[in-house]
């Protein structure tokens, strides 16, 4: 288990090193941000201080090792554009894409399982042809488009949920949460149902293949003939077996949701991370964006953990070892 | 299951019934869905639209603009000179800040003192405090401003510089100093106004919550010194993308809106709960060349000369280009064809000009006179997200161009790649846009038109190297001018002799669009700004 773990760490910690070297290069060569940011009424003079007081007259080598020197502190630069800790502006932004993504994953897990189970349980009926058929919709359905399709029916048409935003908040620990509000779980929704959509359709075909597997084998009749009550049979152990696939894609999406809600944080203003980081990019604002890949690089490291971790729980001949690894 | 299912239910119900409720326009709340987002709350960080205008609630100025960017007074009562590079400004009496301290001449001198040195700022407000070489307060509401010679453009520029309060901030006596003020103490961080601590300013609004990305929410203060602006609370929602922008209008989430994209305009006009302001920006777009070069880059087959030295060319693109069409068919009739770099009402603009007429014959002999009786190719270099519609135009004055045999390229690009390059001067002919804080003639000629000086800051758009004696002179004379009917008269004759020369094209001047609910009005600003006081309820 600890070679494991630590054999994971290093991985991780390639992999960031990677990728922030990658990033803070290519930013680079996007372009001089001092353009973006500088009012165009400024001067020459003015500018040239502007760029000194960014660290941007630096050559790009020098600037790559200061960066380097102060995120082994924990500091990933300062933004160009709000003068504040890159890291502290994601963390700001944090919450908000955290529990879009969080109530996404368990609408997505509310609708797929028990809709693939129930479509594998009984693949003539004609139900199993409308879940399977509207999942094909669900994940070929581009994002974007759902989104303002189902601003424009509740929010426009129906005048029923608000268009975008995030509501009133309540504060629990020191963190912002709209969960807790009815205004805030009224803004949740649409953004909510629109990232789980995809999700769920992909989590009902897994479940829907896993559970048609699963019935035939061994195990299964064995229990039939045990005598085994069927909702025993299929709430306990075919469940169980089909998780094992679900919780790998589950957790793999997790991060993707997380990490790239971008589009439907756009579509619905919801201020999140995503929406800081399309932000920064337009105005090529780089240490918040080579800072928010570096945060979800790490992220993505730890989800994939947790999933082994979660796969010897639900399958105890997993065994996590460092050749495994 | 069941209970979980009834409670849902409820839950549903409950929903539909509070948004019912919130349908209704509260009376004393307006919601506004901002299309750019103010980088922070400290008046001094970023000179930036965004920021310039959302700040304005909060903090006020010596002088002040009204809807056409004429100065009006601010904190500043009065003002007049003393002698030529001496002002003497009288400031408003009974003025208190929001923490409940009187407004005196220190904290001006306190501000101005602070506003060129705001740590990790990408964009200062020095450029205007630049020109003072000494402050004093002869007393607490008198304040005398020295430049180093005549400048007329210091009641101006004054506008720009947000009034802190020095005691708020823990300074004492300030001192003024071009190098180091004294008695300053340690300057706040901008973090300090994010938070809302520093943010103490005498507007008619203060902070409530600056929630980034999210939303900026503002209080009326009851104890401003000016008229008592029409709501209690204000919510500025930054919702930069045009579409959900649109819908949060329609959906009753904001009240009114800025910026809002041209395809959607006749939908809201349509709408009988919405309606849509209109008024004249002052940004200009415009076509500029590259003067430098004796093969400016994208030109080609135009022999071994600079084909843009030649006015006759520039005259010829110029006579090939409609400016109504332009207007009409891509801008859907939502601009202004252009004549001059300002528009007509403002300041050193001639009222008289008149943008110049299609005529692709007289064109095409300008260009044979000019020894390209077959054209030549080139490229039109232009932004594609930051301009209304700028990528359209372009093509529209690409094809308009080919009309008079001159083959043209469109070469599209994202802002923050357009304006690096065109920094490194990589375009031979461009199009951009242009809009100044001070909105008087000085300041589209100075950067635009100017020879470029690094040391007079003359010309910094102007990378192309456009240069002509006279309108340099004629700029000299005027901005050493403090009487403003002469001043104007000689900005008008500058700009007349540029536009004559055809130096920059320009086309035609953007209009902002409002979109609000019809119980609501608001007065269109040339400055693009949108400002929660002059939202009034419709009569």
């Amino acid at each position: 288990m600890l070679a494991f773990l630590l054999r994971r760490l290093a991985q991780g910690l390639l992999v960031v090193a990677a990728m922030a070297t990658l990033v803070f290069v290519g930013v680079y060569a996007l372009g001089n941000p001092i353009d973006i940011l500088i009012s165009p009424q400024a001067d020459e003079l003015e500018r040239e201080q502007a760029i000194v007081r960014l660290g941007l007259d630096r050559p790009l080598w020098v600037q790559f090792a200061i960066f380097l020197k102060s995120a082994l502190r924990g500091d990933l630069g300062t933004s160009f554009v709000h003068g504040v800790p890159a890291v502290d502006l994601i963390l700001d932004r944090m919450p908000a894409t955290l529990e879009l993504a969080f109530v996404a994953l368990i609408l997505s897990i509310g609708i797929g399982i028990p809709a693939g189970l129930f479509a594998g349980l009984a693949p003539r009926s004609l139900s199993r042809r409308a879940i399977m058929t509207g999942s094909i919709l669900g994940f070929s359905v581009p994002n974007f488009w759902l989104g303002l399709m189902l601003i424009l029916l509740f929010a426009v048409e129906l005048k029923v949920l608000p268009a975008g935003g995030r509501g009133e908040t309540r504060t629990v620990f020191g963190i912002e949460l709209s969960l807790l509000t009815l205004d805030g779980l009224r803004h949740l929704i649409l953004p909510a149902l629109t990232l789980a959509i995809y999700k769920a359709s992909l989590i009902a075909r897994l479940a829907y293949a896993g559970t048609r597997e699963t019935l035939l084998q061994e195990f299964v009749r064995f229990a039939r003939a045990k005598g085994l009550s069927p909702r025993r049979i299929v709430g306990v152990h075919v469940l169980k077996t089909i998780m094992i696939p679900v919780v790998t894609v589950t957790g793999l999406e997790l991060g993707s949701m997380i990490g790239f809600a971008v589009v439907t944080e756009t579509v619905f203003a919801w201020p999140g991370m995503g929406k800081l980081l399309i932000d920064s990019i337009y105005r090529l604002d780089r240490p918040v964006i080579v800072a928010y890949l570096v945060i979800i690089v790490i992220m993505f490291v730890v989800i994939n953990f947790v999933v082994d971790v979660i796969y010897t729980l639900l399958d105890p001949r997993v065994r996590l070892s460092g050749q495994e690894a | 299951m069941r209970m979980i299912k009834q409670i849902a239910l409820a839950a549903l119900a409950a929903s539909f019934v509070a948004s019912a409720n919130g349908q209704e326009l509260k009376s004393q709340e307006l919601k506004i869905g901002l299309s750019a987002e103010p980088s922070a709350m400290d008046p001094h960080f970023h000179n930036l639209t965004p920021n310039n205008s959302l700040l304005k609630h909060i903090f006020e100025r010596l002088t002040d603009h009204d809807e056409n960017q004429l100065v009006k007074p601010g904190l500043a009562a009065s003002w007049h000179t003393i002698d030529d590079s001496t002002w003497e400004f009288k400031l408003r009496p009974g003025v208190k800040f929001t923490d409940g301290a009187d407004f005196t001449a220190n904290d001006v001198i306190y501000s101005f003192c602070r506003a060129p040195r705001v740590e990790n700022s990408p964009s200062s407000f020095a450029i205007y405090s630049r020109s003072i070489t000494d402050m004093t307060a002869p007393d607490p509401l008198t304040l005398i401003m020295r430049t180093a010679g005549p400048y007329p453009l210091l009641p101006t520029e004054v506008s720009t510089i947000a009034i802190l309060s020095a005691k708020a901030n823990g300074a004492g006596q300030v001192t003024f100093d071009r190098q180091e003020c004294k008695g300053v103490g340690v300057y706040p961080k901008t973090e300090a106004f994010n938070a809302g601590q520093a943010t103490v300013g005498t507007g008619p609004y203060k902070l409530v919550r600056f929630s980034k990305g999210d939303r900026i929410i503002l209080e009326r203060n009851d104890g401003y010194w000016g008229e008592k602006p029409p709501w209690q609370r204000v919510i500025f929602r930054p919702i930069t993308s045009a579409g959900p922008r649109v819908a949060a209008l329609l959906a009753g989430d904001v009240d009114l809106i800025e910026n809002v994209p041209n395809q959607d305009l006749e939908r809201i006009k349509a709408n009988p709960n919405y309606k849509v302001v209109q008024g004249l920006s002052a940004r200009v777009i415009y076509l500029h060349f590259d003067y430098i070069d004796d093969a400016p880059p994208g030109v080609a087959d135009a022999g071994s000369k600079n084909p843009f030295r030649d006015k006759r060319v520039r005259e010829a693109i110029s006579k090939a280009i409609d400016r109504d069409a332009i207007v009409a068919r891509i801008m859907g009739g939502v601009a202004l064809p252009a004549a001059e770099l300002l528009p007509p009402q403002m300041f050193g603009a001639n009222r008289d000009a008149k943008p110049a007429k299609a005529d692709p014959e007289g064109a095409k002999k300008l260009l044979a006179e000019a020894g390209y009786p077959n054209g030549f190719t080139l490229v039109l270099a232009t932004p594609n997200d930051r301009y209304v519609n700028d990528a359209q135009i372009a093509q529209a004055v690409a094809q308009m161009l080919a009309r008079i045999g001159l083959k043209v390229s469109v070469d599209a690009m994202t802002s923050s790649q357009f304006f690096a390059k065109r920094t490194k001067r990589d375009f031979g002919f461009w199009l951009a846009g242009w809009i100044s804080d001070t909105g008087d003639m000085s300041a589209q000629l100075k950067p635009l038109a100017a020879t470029p000086d690094r040391d007079k800051g003359w010309g910094t758009t102007n990378p192309g190297g456009y240069s002509n004696r006279e309108v340099d002179a004629l700029l000299e004379k005027a901005l050493g001018t403090i009487d403003d009917t002469k001043r104007a008269a000689l900005l008008a004759q500058a700009s007349r002799i540029a536009m004559a020369d055809y130096g920059v094209l320009p086309l035609h001047f953007e209009m902002t669009t409002w979109a609000m609910r019809k119980e609501l009005a608001y007065t269109p600003r040339v400055d693009q700004n949108t400002q929660a006081t002059m939202v009034n309820r419709a009569r």
